[in-house]
């Protein structure tokens, strides 16, 4: 019965699929001019619909966005931020990296959520992953309690948070954190490499926090320490945090925790699942999925 | 004296040189320094435990002066007073500059947080502070009353630090002595506290299974008192704090004596450290140890701190023992050569990643692990440096740090 209904549907894609690909060729081998006189209809099929039907990655991230809503109906503290990385799905584009660095206006040799590539026996024999590591919002973070001037903390809703203007920058929290999750903001620009004015990526205000601010000389954050939110910004409006939204082979999942319902409950439930170090008892609220 | 211009020489050419430094510093900030997000601390908090140690050892010597009265050390207490003092300012200047937001500094005494080891320090400091200012103050009173008949600068400081209060009595200088006991009785749990603070500071941090230790505050009263009674060994060999020959040998080897037991104590305390990390062979706990034992900066553990500080000076102090050039110059190698011994605490235990594959995760100025000080952070350490040198100098010609009769010669 099954086949019987999928026949048509495999038809209808690999008629799709050989306009679509007609398409490419054409533009491929046609001048500019020639191209603006072919089929609209063959040109529009090929930009405006997915090759693969299913649209199951917009209805992931449409779900984690209905989750996001519903988990921002609820008091605080009911609240329990986490994320759900697929390491089998994660291919090691760096996009998140990237994503996080445009979002939050990061300067140069500061990533919040770089991609850690381990390699495991020698060639033939040899296989690798790749573990992008943000910050993983411990239940019991080292980091908090180590500051001197209570300038970081674990808000109700579990995520670790810094105060830039109480921010020291003593950096004992870096020392503190076991995943190397903290950067120091030491005030490096890119024009203090490549020459010139400041770019104007670099005048942008990052919205970190909801603050806004313009990366200056001589103020916060820098001299401070600085680390993932998971986006908060973007989280408490409803959005995914640019990571997740950005990854392409859907790997990285956002949501709440204290929501059975919620996509990310569901995948951390899995039993293939694994925290880093979690020996120590941190407790991180980033699962990944082996 | 002769030794003394040579002491003052290479203070203000060092200034000189090390004010570079400064200039960088306040124009190119911390992008000029090279601690950074992977290892976050280097030479400067490396200095400043190193002279929190010396400032520490330099005070419990003043102890056994003003608590213990232990007589034949009467004649350094204010001196070990005065370098206790001093090199707390260094100490200070040199974490106060660490700081990503130096003018935030206030904000450890009045925003503190109590459940941070760093949180007591500023307070600790603070107290620590007012209590050698006032030791010092109540050891040197009776001499400034005899200076401040002087004329020139040196009198008329002196009559302004008395305060107006010339009593000279014996009765008065008895009261000084009580005074400057019940002090000393305070400052030894203090110094204790401090000084075995700035330990628990490293030793609480589980993330880094090198300090993680509980001996890690007392290895590091054990090394306070080993620099800090070395330094004064080089000094009472340098100055002369005792006029009388024999007295002054006698002086100069019991804190030869005092030295050798501290520095034993601490290679005690190390070897345990490492020997136990080593036989458990736990990799996350001996891989930072193998940077101190193998790393690139091998030599600094071998032939600093194991040679030059510690085997040369426990032979100079045993073999050597009538000789003062000697026993100084065993005191002045400890002191100096136990600044490898901060090093290697601070910089190795950072140097080693703490997630396989984060070296080579991303990259830009600042993400190395492969930290080497900057020519800015040596120029200031330099100044640093320069500077509590020439503040203690300046202290010996104006104060009656020294017994009288020396100063005046």
């Amino acid at each position: 019965m099954k086949k019987d209904n999928k026949k048509p549907e495999r038809r209808e894609f690999l008629k799709k699929a050989s306009k679509v690909s007609l398409a490419t060729i054409a533009s491929a081998l046609l001048p500019m001019s020639v191209m603006g006189l072919a089929n609209e209809e063959e040109i529009s099929i090929s930009t405006s619909e997915p090759i693969d039907k299913s649209g199951s990655v917009d209805e992931l991230k449409n779900r984690m966005r209905e989750d996001i809503k519903r988990a921002m109906k609820k008091p605080i503290d009911e609240r329990r931020w986490g994320m759900v990385i697929d390491l089998r799905k994660c291919v090691g584009c760096n996009g998140c990296t990237i994503a996080c660095i445009t979002e939050n206006k990061l300067p140069p040799g500061m990533a919040y959520r770089p991609v850690l590539t381990e390699t495991h026996g020698t060639y033939p024999n040899v296989s690798r992953r790749f573990i992008p590591r943000p910050c993983l919002q411990c239940d019991n973070p080292p980091c908090t309690e180590v500051c001197p001037v209570n300038a970081t903390w674990k808000r109700k809703d579990g995520i670790i948070t810094i105060d830039y203007d109480q921010c020291i920058g003593c950096r004992y929290c870096i020392t503190a954190c076991p995943y190397s999750a903290r950067s120091f903001d030491s005030g490096f620009f890119y024009n203090d490499f490549a020459g010139g004015e400041k770019q104007p990526y670099e005048k942008l205000p990052s919205p970190e926090y909801n603050e806004n601010r313009v990366r200056e000389e001589g103020s916060s954050p820098i001299g401070n320490v600085r680390k993932c939110t998971f986006c908060l910004h973007r989280v408490e409006k409803g959005e995914l945090p640019a990571c997740v939204l950005t990854c392409m082979g859907r790997a990285t999942y956002f949501g709440d925790l204290n929501d059975s319902k919620s996509l990310v409950s569901e995948l951390a439930g899995n039993p293939n699942v694994m925290r880093l170090k979690e020996e120590l008892g941190t407790s991180p609220k980033v699962f990944y999925l082996t | 004296m002769k030794i003394k211009n040579i002491l003052w020489s290479i203070a203000i050419l060092g200034f000189i040189i090390g004010s570079i430094g400064v200039y960088q510093l306040i124009t190119g900030g911390h992008t000029l320094a090279n601690y950074n997000t992977y290892v976050p601390w280097g030479l400067w908090v490396s200095a400043y435990i190193y002279f929190i140690g010396l400032s520490a050892g330099a005070f419990f010597l003043s102890t056994l002066v003003y608590v213990f009265k232990i007589e034949i050390l009467k004649p350094i207490g204010k001196l070990a007073l005065f370098t206790a003092l001093i090199t707390l300012i260094a100490a200070i200047l040199f974490i106060w500059s660490d700081l990503g937001q130096p003018s935030r500094a206030w904000r450890m005494m009045f925003k503190t947080n109590f459940g941070s080891m760093m949180g007591w320090m500023g307070w600790l400091y603070s107290f620590y502070f007012l209590l050698l200012i006032t030791k010092i103050w109540f050891a040197i009173r009776t001499d400034l009353v005899v200076n401040a008949n002087e004329s020139g600068l040196k009198g008329k400081i002196s009559k302004f630090l008395t305060f107006g209060r010339n009593e000279n009595s014996i009765a008065a200088k008895e009261k000084d002595m009580r005074i400057l006991k019940t002090l000393g009785i305070i400052g030894i749990p203090l110094a204790i506290a401090f000084n075995g603070g700035v330990g628990s500071l490293f030793g609480v941090i589980g993330a880094r299974p090198v300090w993680n230790s509980g001996l890690t505050p007392i290895i590091f009263i054990a090394g306070g008192l080993a620099s800090g009674g070395a330094l004064l060994l080089f000094l009472s060999t340098v100055l002369k704090t005792v006029q009388d020959n024999k007295r002054r040998r006698k002086l100069i080897s019991f804190l030869g004596f005092i030295t050798l037991g501290s520095l034993l104590f601490y290679l005690v305390l190390e070897w345990a450290e490492y020997s136990v990390a080593f036989y458990a062979s736990i990799p996350a706990h001996t891989e930072s140890m193998k940077l101190v034992l193998f790393g690139d900066y091998w030599w600094v553990f071998w032939f600093v701190h194991l040679f030059a500080g510690a085997l040369v000076p426990i032979l100079l102090i045993t073999l050597g023992r009538k000789s003062i050039v000697a026993l100084g110059t065993a005191g002045a190698l400890i002191a100096v050569t136990f600044i490898s011994v901060r090093l290697n605490i601070v910089i190795p235990a950072l140097a080693v990643e703490e997630l396989e594959g984060l070296r080579n995760a991303f990259s830009g100025p600042g993400l190395t692990f492969d930290y080497f000080p900057s020519t800015m952070e040596w120029l200031f350490f330099i100044w640093i440096v320069s500077l509590a040198g020439c503040l203690f100098l300046l202290g010996l010609k104006l104060l009656p740090i020294i017994n009288q009769k020396k100063v005046a010669q």
